[in-house]
């Protein structure tokens, strides 16, 4: 036996590193496994290895100061040797991470895999779910700007709507009355000690679990798990096709996680950072905060659920959606795995994909905010302009001046919060449109004491003129809970319908 | 060595392990309680420390100056910024809190807080329309902060004010929230 062999032996006598390997990095899983399906989990452990790494290297700059946490941004950005490189690196780690995680999750709910007996183990990984959304929340506050001022803002407003306990709870968010000094030194704590402790403890388990109870088998269809049977089965299925994770089913999460290693240096090479937008002033005004994207669709619901229902939603919305994914796995604890056999598993896959990509989308547009600059910024097509009467053009002007383009478009350009008026002459006649703009209604404030008579009456001849070529303006059009008796709106009409061609 | 021998060890072994075991359950649960009882000395700073914002219920809103009436005109909505009377000597710029100011006639006035009542973004302040605009979700308040369309529950929050000295001063402090108006 040779020098360096005698070396060998003796560490592994010491370190037990045979043994080691063989319960962990060596141990047996079915060969079906090793499958490109099963990428999603290593991936995401990788992204917080990444995130890690990186956010370690950016705390060495970083001073959670609310005084000095934008400038110590600006200085990582522009002054930091390959600062910006590696707030790069962090934020679309955090992306990716996200991401995979969503992917992870779909893959393990589809194939079945919280079936008996790895109940704790989707527990586990619902719990690192929970706890990678509190590191994108705090995440957001780090970068310390006007999104995550006025973030904070939209999280203690929400708090603040909880029954009893709400004014508490939002002095114990913000570490204070309002959002200052400590607030930001309790979130860094949050984001850098407390989740990243915790996720590190569940990963932990989360591993354990999945070499305690094996790694679920590539499901088959039409069989069925039941707890008396399943784990005599599972153990032929190691003796039959069992193959050790390493070297022999790792090979694709290896080459899965070098593209996601290089696709994340790509992106942040490429697209950077995000941010920091505009200083933490609450007195600039005119922000128009948006949260990060993986928020933008708990933004938008707030946008357009009906106000009766939100405060309810708010809290026992994602009460509900986190109770019915921890009772999962004890309600669907047996039977089919494979998601042929589980359409209605699919459906929701597909139901929950859909709707929360949607109000994303949304969100990223949101077509129910004012455009606070249209009335001063978007110009009136021309048409709608030339060949009109110095009343109509008067109401063009009285149209831009009072803001009502902020909420309403014209060729297309302008808010969307209310409907485009490229064609409201069709639709309401004119004594609809004065009551419309005097009492609002239907969404739409009341202009009544802003506006005098004659500007009500120029509006409104503008308004007429807004249709299509050769179509008559509205004799009477509107569904009748918007109308008014024929009496009243002869008494409110200022100008009968001009029966002018459009050009 | 004949069987009862044997039999007769055993016992006594076993005996003598109960007894054993008896002292060291008495040592083992002393153990424990004595690391409760000091784990729970440690607990009461720790909680008391992080959940101060519960225990400490004073009232944190002071009476503020927003500087001299003449600097609103009569009949105009204008913003106005203070110094957070709750602040830290790190709390840089983010301790400027801005509010609007409507002055209506003489010492009449309606100071709004800068939060939707909805989810708490900046209102903007729109004189020609005579509304707030938010940028979040679209809630908008007529002039006098009455609700007017869009998701808030119900109209800007609205401070205490006084004049004194023809000086105007609003009482605030603390973030406005559903829980907590102003």
């Amino acid at each position: 036996m040779n020098t360096l062999k005698r070396i060998a032996v003796w560490l592994d006598d010491r370190l037990h590193l045979t043994a080691l390997w063989a319960s962990s990095a060596g141990h047996e899983v079915p060969a079906s496994s090793g499958s490109w399906w099963y990428v999603f989990g290593s991936a995401t452990l990788l992204c917080f290895v990444i995130q890690v790494i990186s956010g370690a290297c950016l705390a060495f700059v970083y001073i959670p100061s609310t005084n000095e946490a934008y400038t110590s941004l600006q200085y990582l950005n522009h002054v930091q040797f390959w600062g910006w490189y590696l707030r790069g690196i962090h934020y679309w780690g955090s992306n990716f991470m996200v991401a995979f995680m969503s992917a992870h999750m779909i893959q393990v709910f589809l194939f079945g895999a919280y079936k008996y007996p790895r109940e704790l183990t989707w527990l586990s990984g619902l719990f690192l779910l929970l706890c990678t959304l509190g590191m994108a929340f705090t995440g957001q506050v780090m970068r310390w700007d006007q999104d995550a001022y006025w973030g904070l803002s939209i999280g203690a407003a929400i708090l603040g709507r909880i029954p009893l306990i709400g004014g508490g709870l939002v002095h114990l968010v913000l570490a204070g009355p309002i959002i200052a000094g400590e607030t930001l030194s309790r979130f860094f704590t949050l984001h850098v000690f407390i989740i990243p402790g915790l996720i590190i403890a569940i990963v932990g388990m989360h591993l354990r679990l999945v070499l305690a109870k094996g790694i679920n088998e590539y499901p088959r269809p039409g069989h069925r798990v039941r707890r008396a049977t399943y784990d005599a089965e599972y153990a032929e299925i190691i003796r039959k096709e069992g193959v050790p994770f390493v070297p022999q089913a790792i090979d694709k999460d290896l080459i899965f996680s070098a593209v996601t290693l290089v696709l994340i240096l790509l992106f942040a090479l490429i697209v950077g950072p995000k941010g920091p937008h505009g200083e933490p002033n609450p007195t600039l005004v005119d922000a128009s905060p948006r949260p990060d994207f993986y928020f933008l669709s708990l933004f938008a619901a707030l946008a357009l659920l009906p106000d009766w229902m939100e405060t309810f939603v708010m809290f026992l919305g994602p009460a509900l959606a986190i109770l019915i994914l921890i009772a999962l796995p004890f309600v669907a604890n047996t039977g089919e795995k494979s998601a042929s056999r589980r359409p209605a598993a699919v459906l929701w896959v597909i139901l929950a994909v859909l709707t929360i990509v949607t109000l994303a989308w949304f969100g990223l547009t949101s077509p129910w905010s004012p455009h606070m600059t249209a009335w001063s910024g978007d110009p009136i097509p021309a048409v709608y302009l030339k060949g009109r009467t110095p009343l109509e053009m008067h109401g063009a002007l009285v149209f831009q001046n009072k803001q009502c383009r902020n909420c309403h478009a014209l060729g297309g350009v302008g808010g969307e919060r209310g409907p485009a008026l490229d064609a409201v002459a069709t639709r309401l006649t004119a004594p609809e449109m004065v009551r419309q703009v005097i009492q609002g209604g239907g969404n739409m404030p009341a202009y009544g004491k802003k506006l005098t008579p004659a500007e009500v009456s120029a509006l409104v001849a503008f308004m007429q003129t807004l249709r299509p070529q050769a179509t008559p303006p509205s004799q009477n059009s509107a569904p009748p809970e918007n109308k008014l008796p024929r009496d009243v709106a002869q008494i409110l009409a200022p100008t009968a319908p001009s029966g002018k061609h459009r050009p | 060595m004949t069987e009862p021998e044997v039999e007769d060890k055993h016992e006594r072994l076993a005996k003598s392990a109960v007894e054993k075991s008896t002292r060291r359950d008495w040592f083992f649960m002393a153990g424990v309680a004595v690391n409760v009882a000091a784990g729970l000395l440690m607990a009461i700073p720790l909680v008391g420390f992080v959940f101060s914002s519960f225990s400490d219920r004073k009232d944190p809103r002071a009476w503020i100056s927003l500087g001299s009436i003449d600097n609103y005109a009569e009949d105009t909505t204008r913003l106005a910024t203070y110094r957070n009377p709750f602040t830290r000597p790190w709390d840089g710029q983010t301790a400027d809190i801005p509010c609007w100011v409507r002055r209506l006639k003489g010492n009449q006035f309606q100071v709004f807080a800068i939060n939707c009542t909805h989810l708490g973004c900046p209102v903007r302040w729109f004189q020609e329309s005579g509304l707030f605009l938010c940028p979040c979700h679209g809630g908008a308040y007529y002039e006098d902060g009455a609700r007017a369309a869009g998701p808030p529950p119900r109209g800007l929050f609205e401070y205490n004010y006084k004049v004194e000295n023809n000086e105007l001063w609003v009482k605030g402090g603390q973030m406005p929230t559903l829980a907590n108006p102003v």
